[in-house]
């Protein structure tokens, strides 16, 4: 277990998969209007739980359970020219996916309070 | 790629933003020419589109861009008028091959894009600036 593990527990790699996805979503968004662009997504949940289990360097766990866990998204109704981005649904995802993201920040944020006043003993 | 190192979010939604920004002064040059009358087929003017294709980085990671913008082979419309000044010999001159309600429709979906994807610019900045004031 490094450092950063240490300190921060599930959340530093919560973060990063957090921002992962953000781009991810962006990208899906950005190719809503691409004939046969297949939009992919990962699966978040069992992502951290592939990223927190493995050992070794934590940059390389994430991308890799990235990787391992992304799939692409069945569209509740798939139009004719190929694409499989459906707007309503990336969007929710998007918005979902920020909110946790700022959860996840704010969490950090208390560990470091509470880091931060251990050291300085008030 | 045009950039170094990876596509980050800014990448992806702002060359997005560009795509969609050709495509919105396409909708603009086929609605300027909308109407336009000529003296033969050949010179009318024919709508112009451009042709989209995703540029992936890493799996899952991908912005768009321009591909080209082809001009469609849609026909000019013949209309009888012989008192037009360009009508040819049998008095007949051609419209522009533009469809001027699907062009406001393209427009409208153009500007929403484009909309969709400053709204995720602005959501990255700010998530990037909460997350360097982390701590302070």
């Amino acid at each position: 277990m490094s450092l950063e593990d240490g300190l921060f527990g599930i959340h530093g790699k919560a973060l990063a998969l957090r921002s992962q996805r953000l781009s991810l979503l962006a990208s899906n968004i950005a190719n809503a209007s691409t004939p046969g662009y297949k939009a992919r997504d990962i699966d978040f949940e069992s992502a951290l739980k592939e990223a927190t289990t493995q050992q070794g360097k934590s940059a390389a766990d994430v991308s890799r359970a990235v990787d391992d866990t992304m799939g692409y998204r069945v569209p509740l109704q798939p139009s004719l020219d190929g694409n499989t981005v459906e707007l309503s649904t990336e969007q929710t995802l998007f918005a979902e996916n920020a909110v946790k993201y700022r959860t996840t920040l704010s969490f950090l944020e208390g560990r470091i309070n509470t880091i931060t006043r251990a050291l300085k003993g008030e | 790629m045009s950039g170094s190192g990876p596509l980050n979010v800014f990448d992806i939604a702002g060359r997005a933003m560009s795509a969609q920004l050709v495509r919105l002064n396409a909708t603009a040059s086929n609605m300027a020419n909308a109407g336009n009358v000529t003296g033969s087929a050949a010179e009318a003017y024919r709508a112009i589109k451009p042709v989209f294709q995703s540029v992936t980085d890493s799996p899952g990671v991908s912005t768009v861009k321009v591909q080209n913008v082809v001009t469609t082979n849609a026909q000019p419309t013949k209309r009888h008028d012989p008192n037009h000044p360009l009508a040819d010999k049998n008095g007949d001159v051609w419209e522009a091959a533009v469809d001027s309600s699907a062009e406001l429709v393209d427009m409208i979906e153009t500007a929403r894009m484009y909309q969709n994807n400053v709204q995720v610019l602005n959501t990255a900045k700010s998530l990037m600036l909460e997350t360097i004031r982390i701590g302070k």
